[in-house]
C-alpha cells in the first residue's frame, strides 16, 4: 500500500460535506439525463392527455398509449430510409475522414521529410482564418457543385486541423524513429510502412479520432439545412430538424389558412410522435456513449500535449 | 564549449537542408495528396472566395460562377458599410460579445468549482456515475436539446408552467418573452458543456502530487486552505490557457445553441438571440440579400477573429511558450 494512504484517508472532507456534495452532483447528474426520459414519458403519453392537461412527468395505465411508436411503424420507410442515410454518412464519413487524417498526421510526424514544412503550413493556416460560412456556401454549392448530393454531408466535416494534430503528435510521441528507419533499410516503402506498421500500433488514435467523427456526422444536422433540399438525402437529425422547422414555421403564422400551411398542419405528426423520433435519435448514442467516454477524454488529453 | 557545439551541429544541418528529392519524399507526398487536396478544395477556395466581398456580384448570362464572378464590378468596401450600417449591427455585436464573456466566466468558475467538488467524494464509483451521466449532454444534437427544451418551456403543455401554475403562478409565453432569454440559452450552454469541461480540470486535479496535499495536512491545513492553496494554484496554468483560448474565440458562437434552442432566432427573440454567426446565416439563407454583403460579413468576422485568437495566442507564448499555438 502506499504510505501516503494514511493521510489522504485522514485527509477527507467531513461526512456531512460529502453527504452534501453526493446530493447536489445527484441533482446535476439528473437535471443532466432526465431530459431524455422525460421525452420518452411524453412518447408514450396519449395525446388526448396531452392536449388537455400538458406534458406528463410519469406514465400510468390511463395515459399509457403506444400510438406514437405505432405510427413510427407505419412510417417506417421515411424512418428506416433516414436512418439509412445517417448510417451510410456516418459510416462513409468517419471512414473518410480516420484515413485523410492519419495520412496527412503521419507525414507530419516524418520530420525528415522536405515538404514538412510546408504541409505543417497548410494545414495550420484553416485553425486560425476561415473564409467563413458564406464563402464556403459558395464555393461548395457553385464550383464543387455539392449541392443536394450525399458528397456535402459527407466531405466538408471529413477533415479537422485539430484532428490532424493530435494524431501526428500521437505518431511522433509513440512510433520510435528506429522502427521506421530498420523497416526503410529492410526495403519497406512509406505505403508499407504506414499501412504494416504505424496503422496496426496506433488503434488507440485511430478509436479517438473515429469517435470524434462519427460523433460528429451522427448529430450533423446544418449540413443538410443549409445545402438539402430533396427528402431522400434527409438523415435522422435533418428529419428531426425539417420537423421543428415546419413547427416553428406554423406557430410563427397561426392564421395562415395558406394551403402550403393547412398542408403541413395536416402531415403535422403529434407531439407523441414528434418526441418519439427525438427519442429515437437521441437513444442510440445516450446508450452508446458511456463505452466511448474514455476514448474522448483521451483524446482531449492528446490533443493538450503538442509535439 | 557550447559555441563548437553549436557549430558543429549547424554544419550537421547545413547538408541535410540542401539534400535531394529522395523516394522518400515522394511517397510521402503521394500519402499526403488526398487530405493537401481537400484542404485546397474545402480551406483555401473558400479563403480566396473572400473577393466576392468586394464584388457586386451579377450573373453574366451564360457564363458559369467564376466567370461571372470576375466580370462583376469591384464595390471595394461598399458590402462592409452595409453591414456595419445595418440597424441592429451594433445589437448583434453586443450579443456576440457579452454572451461570450459570461460563457468565458462561467466555463472556468463553474467547471473548476465542480472538478474539485466532484474529486472530494468519497465513493470513486459514484464519482464516475455522476460524471457519466454529466457527459450525456455533450453527445446530443442542438436539434435533439431543442426538443428537451421545447418540452419544458412550451406555453400550454411545458413542464415549466406546470410548476408555475402549481405554485399559483400564472403561465409564461417562453418563446415570446425575450426578456428570459439571456438566461435560458446560458443555462443551456453550461448544460451542454459541464460534463465535458468538468472533466478537463478533474483530469489536471488528479494529476497534482499528493505529497502537496500531505504537506499541506502537516501544517494544518483545513480542506478548504488545501483547495485555495494547492488545488487552484496547480491548476492555474491549464485555467489561463482555457481563459486565453476562449477570449481568442470571442467573435464566433455555437450557431446551434442561438438558432436551434431558440427555435429560429425569430422576433421578438431575435434582440437577444442574434449573434453574427445567426445573422450571417439569416444573410445567406434570405433572397433579399446580395451575396457579396453576405461574405463581407463572414470575412468581417473572420478577420477579427484571426485577430483575437493571434493576440491570445501572442499572450500564451508569454505565459507558457510550449501551450502556444505558433
Amino acid at each position: 500500500m502506499h504510505q501516503g494512504d494514511g493521510v489522504t484517508h485522514l485527509n477527507r472532507i467531513k461526512p456531512a460535506t460529502n453527504a452534501i456534495f453526493n446530493i447536489f452532483f445527484l441533482v446535476v447528474a439528473l437535471a443532466c439525463f432526465l431530459p431524455i426520459i422525460f421525452i420518452f414519458v411524453i412518447s408514450l403519453t396519449n395525446n388526448d392527455v396531452i392536449r388537455r392537461q400538458g406534458y406528463q412527468l410519469y406514465v400510468t395505465a390511463e395515459t399509457f398509449s403506444g400510438e406514437a411508436y405505432k405510427y413510427l411503424w407505419g412510417q417506417r420507410q421515411t424512418i428506416l430510409h433516414a436512418l439509412w442515410v445517417s448510417v451510410y454518412v456516418t459510416v462513409l464519413g468517419t471512414v473518410l475522414g480516420v484515413a485523410l487524417t492519419t495520412l496527412m498526421g503521419y507525414v507530419l510526424s516524418r520530420r525528415e521529410y522536405r515538404l514538412n514544412g510546408f504541409m505543417a503550413i497548410v494545414v495550420f493556416i484553416p485553425m486560425i482564418f476561415g473564409g467563413g460560412m458564406a464563402a464556403s456556401y459558395m464555393v461548395n454549392s457553385q464550383i464543387l457543385h455539392l449541392r443536394d448530393t450525399m458528397w456535402i454531408l459527407i466531405l466538408p466535416l471529413a477533415v479537422s486541423s485539430f484532428n490532424v494534430t493530435i494524431t501526428r503528435t500521437f505518431f511522433r510521441t509513440t512510433i520510435p524513429d528506429e522502427v521506421i528507419e530498420s523497416a526503410k533499410i529492410d526495403g519497406a516503402s512509406q505505403f508499407t510502412i504506414f499501412s504494416r506498421i504505424v496503422l496496426p500500433i496506433s488503434k488507440p488514435v485511430l478509436a479517438t479520432i473515429g469517435l470524434f467523427l462519427a460523433f460528429g456526422y451522427w448529430n450533423d444536422w446544418f449540413q443538410a439545412q443549409l445545402y438539402i433540399s430533396s427528402d431522400n438525402l434527409r438523415s435522422l437529425q435533418a428529419m428531426l430538424n425539417a420537423m421543428q422547422n415546419n413547427l416553428a414555421y406554423l406557430t410563427k403564422n397561426p392564421t395562415a389558412l395558406l394551403s402550403t400551411a393547412s398542408d403541413l398542419k395536416k402531415n403535422m405528426p403529434q407531439e407523441s410522435v414528434r418526441m418519439a423520433i427525438a427519442f429515437v435519435v437521441a437513444v442510440p448514442i445516450a446508450c452508446v456513449y458511456p463505452f466511448f467516454q474514455k476514448y474522448f477524454i483521451s483524446g482531449l488529453t492528446v490533443g493538450a500535449v503538442k509535439g | 564549449m557550447g559555441r563548437t557545439e553549436g557549430k558543429k551541429r549547424r554544419t550537421e544541418l547545413a547538408p541535410k537542408k540542401r539534400r535531394r528529392w529522395t523516394k522518400d519524399d515522394t511517397e510521402l507526398t503521394l500519402l499526403s495528396l488526398p487530405t493537401f487536396v481537400w484542404y485546397i478544395l474545402f480551406c483555401y477556395l473558400p479563403m480566396f472566395g473572400v473577393i466576392i466581398a468586394f464584388k457586386d456580384y451579377k450573373i453574366t448570362p451564360g457564363a458559369g460562377f467564376v466567370t461571372s464572378l470576375l466580370k462583376s464590378d469591384w464595390v471595394r468596401f461598399d458590402n462592409f458599410k452595409y453591414f456595419f450600417g445595418l440597424r441592429d449591427f451594433p445589437q448583434i455585436l453586443r450579443n456576440t460579445l457579452l454572451y461570450n464573456v459570461a460563457f468565458i466566466i462561467l466555463d472556468i468558475v463553474l467547471p473548476v468549482l465542480f472538478a474539485i467538488m466532484i474529486s472530494n467524494i468519497y465513493s470513486k464509483r459514484k464519482s464516475k456515475t455522476y460524471q457519466t451521466l454529466m457527459f450525456m449532454p455533450h453527445f446530443m444534437s442542438w436539434v435533439v436539446v431543442t426538443y428537451f427544451v421545447y418540452a419544458f418551456l412550451i406555453t400550454d403543455k411545458g413542464l415549466l408552467n406546470a410548476l408555475i401554475r402549481a405554485l399559483g403562478g400564472e403561465s409564461i409565453n417562453w418563446y415570446f418573452e425575450p426578456k428570459y432569454w439571456p438566461y435560458i440559452l446560458i443555462i443551456m450552454h453550461i448544460w451542454k458543456s459541464i460534463g465535458y469541461s468538468m472533466v478537463v480540470y478533474l483530469a489536471s486535479i488528479t494529476g497534482i502530487d499528493s505529497t502537496l496535499y500531505e504537506a499541506a495536512v502537516l501544517d494544518g491545513a483545513s480542506k478548504f486552505q488545501q483547495g485555495r492553496y494547492v488545488t487552484l494554484p496547480s491548476l492555474k496554468p491549464i485555467i489561463i490557457m482555457m481563459f486565453i483560448l476562449s477570449v481568442g474565440h470571442i467573435f464566433s458562437t455555437d450557431f446551434g445553441l442561438f438558432y436551434q434552442v431558440s427555435r429560429g432566432a425569430n422576433q421578438p427573440l431575435t434582440p437577444v438571440v442574434a449573434t453574427f454567426d445567426v445573422k450571417i446565416y439569416q444573410m445567406l439563407t434570405s433572397n433579399s440579400v446580395s451575396l457579396g454583403k453576405t461574405a463581407a460579413a463572414s470575412l468581417f468576422q473572420s478577420v477579427v477573429g484571426c485577430i483575437t485568437i493571434l493576440i491570445a495566442n501572442g499572450i500564451v507564448r508569454k505565459v507558457d511558450r510550449a501551450s502556444a499555438l505558433i
